[in-house]
């Protein structure tokens, strides 16, 4: 119990006084998640509409692919990045393991699944006369797409929130394609797992109380535009 | 509306670019060394001092994966690291006889001790010989927490248990955590158990531990750093003068004087000690 | 000439339709055209294949066989289907309009072909005022009542000028009173934009009230197709009489005849009505309910009406703007009236009353043709 009241006030502090390095880490963690739903988001989307709108031999398969990957293990995915990354492994030419760019890959092969398991979902909830209605507008197979993405932006908001949530929590990946490299690819989860295990359970605490604020932040506002969003 | 739109897609993309962008100065990789160390470097916080001066004194990016020794020698051995800081000693032999490892050398050393409850089920409190101290712990059954990890830690905890003659895999007073140094001593303290640690971990851990030394000072209980560059004969994406500039600074006087005082200010004594340029036959004496 | 003037007013023509479903030909329409400025009603009951021909005649719905020709253009080649459906604008049962507001809906066709606010603004606003919903401009579409969502997607529909209008059942989910202000309101936007228009229902009054030409389908075919008067009191066959709301269709023998005008025996009495039959065929006979009135005198001889009946009243039900009398003459026979009659006729159950309907006003059907 005291460790915990010592990591709120060592979070409280941490924040107060503006700390250098975990502003970094917090900075850094917002940088390479948001970028990673972001890129997700554009994947998921796109290729979610694709399967979601058209029929095709195997359609089926990707479907149960797609929700099955909803629940891809980060550190399974980790660990393949890391293999491709390797330097002497097939992408290893990108020399971009251990750095940010990595941990942007693994989290948006994370989040994509994600973000195409919710879109697959809130296309097929749409009226299917929808899609007759706006091509007798005469729309263009792609202004179709673009919308019924819009007519379904209060689930892909959700899609939104499922993803990031879903990659900034993770450190499985982040750890293993990242490195926890001070100053570089630490992040809010990996420096809490390190904190941890060098015993500076305050520290670790504070950073996790960081984490939450930060999630729970970005959902508020993601929350507070789908409400705003809603029939009013 | 359709203009905000488009200017959302727009921003977005051009988001994502530049964060791909600016997140990975690509162009910068010679200067980029793979730094494969065991959790105990790290987690003592003495990696935290040293890189910086290195990085200040030379320009390199230091990227270090903080792992098991065992590990890190695997990084190696697949040429995924440039130098290695590593504690395993027979590991390391076989490493650099492989050829996978180039100029092993020296660096520090500190050493492991044997920690347990202050009630000290076995009674191994004050016995100098690691191996009677283990055999005492497997004959009374005391609970016993390994690493389990491949770790350097792990392998000197082996080679005890082997001079020992015991086999202690699978017995029921015999637990592996698979984790770190640190974690490993929580877990200790909280099930009551005895583990072997090193001084550093233990030392920087040790207000908040239910544990005390209860052996130690045995020669077979040293733990011993050395420094190894990544062969890039077997390897050729090996950044070999990173490596080799980094296994330099660590053995550089002015690296062994910083390494010597470490610690002193928090724990009222060194956690490692310099031995750069010593034999490993000297040490301990 | 006549032909070609025909041929040149000719927006869209269907030839060979053929729409398959699950291997299952549930389409199939040798040839249909539109003319330009008429609207084309589409009768049929639940299923007969009215939204599949409209959706295969404005290309939404591929065909297995046939081709549509857009103004005398083969659809798909000489003219590109983006272009054809750019051209064209349909309404469908369910309003289907956009998380937007009202204006920004009325506005996405003319957006979708890439028009500059400063062009569309002004459209959305006469679409909106044509319509009389300027005051929901702002609103969410999701904040509407059942008519007003389908005024909002006829504006849509309207905004970006069609050539045809295609009307899939558009009333049939608004209730009563609306419906009714929202054909009234459609029919002088058809007539005042002279708009070509098909209008599928399975309302024959609604029908009735907008279309130049009525056609009526059944199992994925055009059974009749020609002016409201012609299917409606000249039904082609029995199916469609009763379709269209012939309510008395009597089986009897021609007995004699005399120029055009021929008897039939049907159940003891006899009825005269014109045709071409020949004594001793069996013919049905299509007498339409509005065509049967009723009296209380029995004046035989004085007016030019030939068939005359002692009736007794069966039944009355109420029916809309009608009531529904249903008599037994020794014959079934049904007549609609208005409550106004009924109230000055003093009509209820049981009632002795008189029937009668013009020779002229019967439809004959041959049987077996």
């Amino acid at each position: 119990m005291d460790l915990i009241l010592d990591g709120i006030k060592k979070a409280f502090w941490l924040l107060v006084t503006l700390d250098p390095e975990v502003m970094g880490i917090t900075w850094l963690s917002l940088k390479v998640s948001g970028i990673a739903t972001l890129v997700s988001l554009l994947l998921g989307i796109s290729i979610g509409s694709v399967i979601a709108l058209t029929r095709f031999p195997g359609r089926r398969v990707a479907v149960s692919l797609v929700n099955t990957g909803m629940g891809l293990p980060p550190v399974v995915v980790g660990l393949f990045v890391s293999i491709m990354l390797w330097r002497n492994g097939p992408l290893g030419f990108l020399e971009i393991l251990y750095t940010p760019t990595a941990m942007i890959v693994a989290q948006a092969i994370i989040a994509t699944p994600i973000v195409m398991g919710i879109t697959l979902a809130a296309m097929q909830q749409l009226p299917k006369k929808l899609r007759l209605q706006i091509f007798a507008l005469g729309a263009t197979r792609l202004q179709m797409v673009w919308i019924l993405i819009k007519e379904a932006k209060l689930p892909l908001l959700a899609a939104v929130m499922a993803g990031f949530g879903g990659v900034i929590s993770e450190v499985g990946a982040s750890i293993m394609v990242g490195g926890n490299i001070r100053g570089y690819s630490r992040v809010l989860t990996t420096a809490t797992v390190m904190e941890t295990s060098r015993g500076n359970f305050d520290v670790a605490i504070a950073l996790g109380i960081i984490l939450l604020l930060l999630a729970y932040v970005i959902n508020a506002i993601l929350t507070h535009i789908q409400q705003h969003e809603r029939p009013r | 509306m359709k203009r905000v739109s488009s200017v959302w897609i727009v921003s977005l993309i051009a988001a994502v670019l530049f964060g791909v962008l600016t997140v990975s100065p690509a162009s910068a990789q010679q200067k980029n060394i793979i730094l494969a160390t065991t959790t105990s470097t790290q987690d003592s916080g003495l990696l935290d001092v040293l890189i910086p001066m290195f990085e200040k004194k030379t320009g390199y990016f230091v990227k270090t994966i903080a792992v098991g020794s065992g590990q890190a020698m695997a990084m190696g051995q697949k040429g995924e690291a440039d130098v290695l800081l590593v504690h395993s000693p027979a590991a390391e032999k076989k490493f650099v006889d492989e050829g996978y490892g180039i100029n092993r050398r020296l660096v520090m050393h500190n050493d492991f001790v044997i920690v347990g409850p202050p009630s000290d089920p076995a009674k191994i409190k004050g016995i100098k010989s690691a191996v009677e101290a283990f055999k005492r712990i497997a004959s009374t059954g005391s609970l016993f927490m390994s690493r389990g990890d491949n770790s350097g830690t792990h392998a000197q905890e082996k080679a005890v248990w082997k001079a020992a003659n015991i086999n202690p895999e699978g017995q029921k007073w015999y637990q592996q955590t698979g984790l770190g140094m640190g974690q490993t001593l929580n877990v200790a303290s909280e099930k009551r158990a005895y583990t072997l640690t090193d001084r550093g971990t233990y030392l920087a851990l040790k207000k908040q531990l239910g544990l005390d030394i209860l052996a130690e000072g045995d020669a077979i209980l040293l733990n011993i750093y050395h420094v190894i560059e990544v062969n890039p004969a077997k390897w050729p994406k090996v950044n070999s003068v990173g490596g080799r500039a980094f296994a330099d600074f660590m053995v550089a006087q002015e690296t062994q004087g910083v390494i010597k005082t470490f610690g002193v200010d928090k724990f009222g004594s060194p956690l490692f000690f310099p031995d750069a340029g010593k034999k490993d036959e000297d040490l301990g004496k | 000439m006549t032909e070609q003037a025909t041929e040149s007013q000719t927006v869209l023509e269907g030839k060979g339709l053929r729409v398959g479903r699950g291997g299952v030909i549930v389409l199939d329409v040798p040839s249909v055209s539109i003319i330009e400025g008429e609207v084309l009603g589409l009768i049929g009951p639940n299923g007969a294949g009215k939204t599949t021909l409209l959706q295969t005649l404005s290309y939404l719905l591929k065909p297995v066989s046939g081709e549509l020709y857009f103004r005398g253009a083969k659809v798909g080649s000489d003219v590109p289907v983006l272009e054809f459906r750019r051209r064209l604008a349909m309404v469908f049962q369910e309003p289907l309009l956009f998380d937007t507001t009202v204006f920004q809906n009325v506005m996405s066709g003319l957006k979708i072909r890439g028009m500059k606010r400063s062009e569309s603004d002004g459209i959305v606003v006469e679409q909106l005022e044509r319509f009389g919903i300027s005051h929901l401009s702002g609103r969410s579409a999701r904040r509407l009542s059942g008519g007003e969502a389908q005024r909002v997607s006829l504006a849509r529909a309207f905004a970006t000028r069609p050539e045809i209008l295609f009307l899939d059942e558009p009333f049939a989910s608004v209730d009563q009173p609306s419906s009714e202000a929202l054909i009234e309101d459609l029919q002088v936007v058809l007539r005042k934009t002279g708009t070509t228009a098909i209008l599928a229902t399975h309302d024959r009054m609604e029908a009735l009230r907008l279309s130049d030409r009525l056609a009526v389908m059944m199992d994925g075919r055009i059974l009749q197709i020609g002016s409201p008067d012609a299917v409606m009191n000249r039904p082609a066959d029995e199916f469609i009489a009763s379709f269209v709301g012939v309510e008395t269709i009597l089986t009897g023998r021609v007995v004699s005849r005399d120029g055009s005008s021929f008897l039939t025996a049907v159940s003891g009495h006899e009825i005269e009505a014109v045709g071409d039959v020949l004594p001793g065929e069996t013919v049905l006979l299509c007498i339409r309910p509005e065509n049967v009135s009723l009296s209380t005198s029995l004046r035989r001889g004085a007016t030019s009406v030939r068939n005359v009946f002692p009736a007794k009243i069966e039944k009355i039900t109420p029916l809309g703007l009608y009531q529904r009398v249903t008599l037994d003459c020794g014959f079934p026979l049904v007549s609609y009236v208005t409550k106004h009659s009924v109230e000055g006729l003093s009509l209820r159950e049981g009632k002795e009353v008189t029937a009668s309907f013009k020779a002229t006003a019967i439809h004959v059907l041959r049987k077996n043709r």
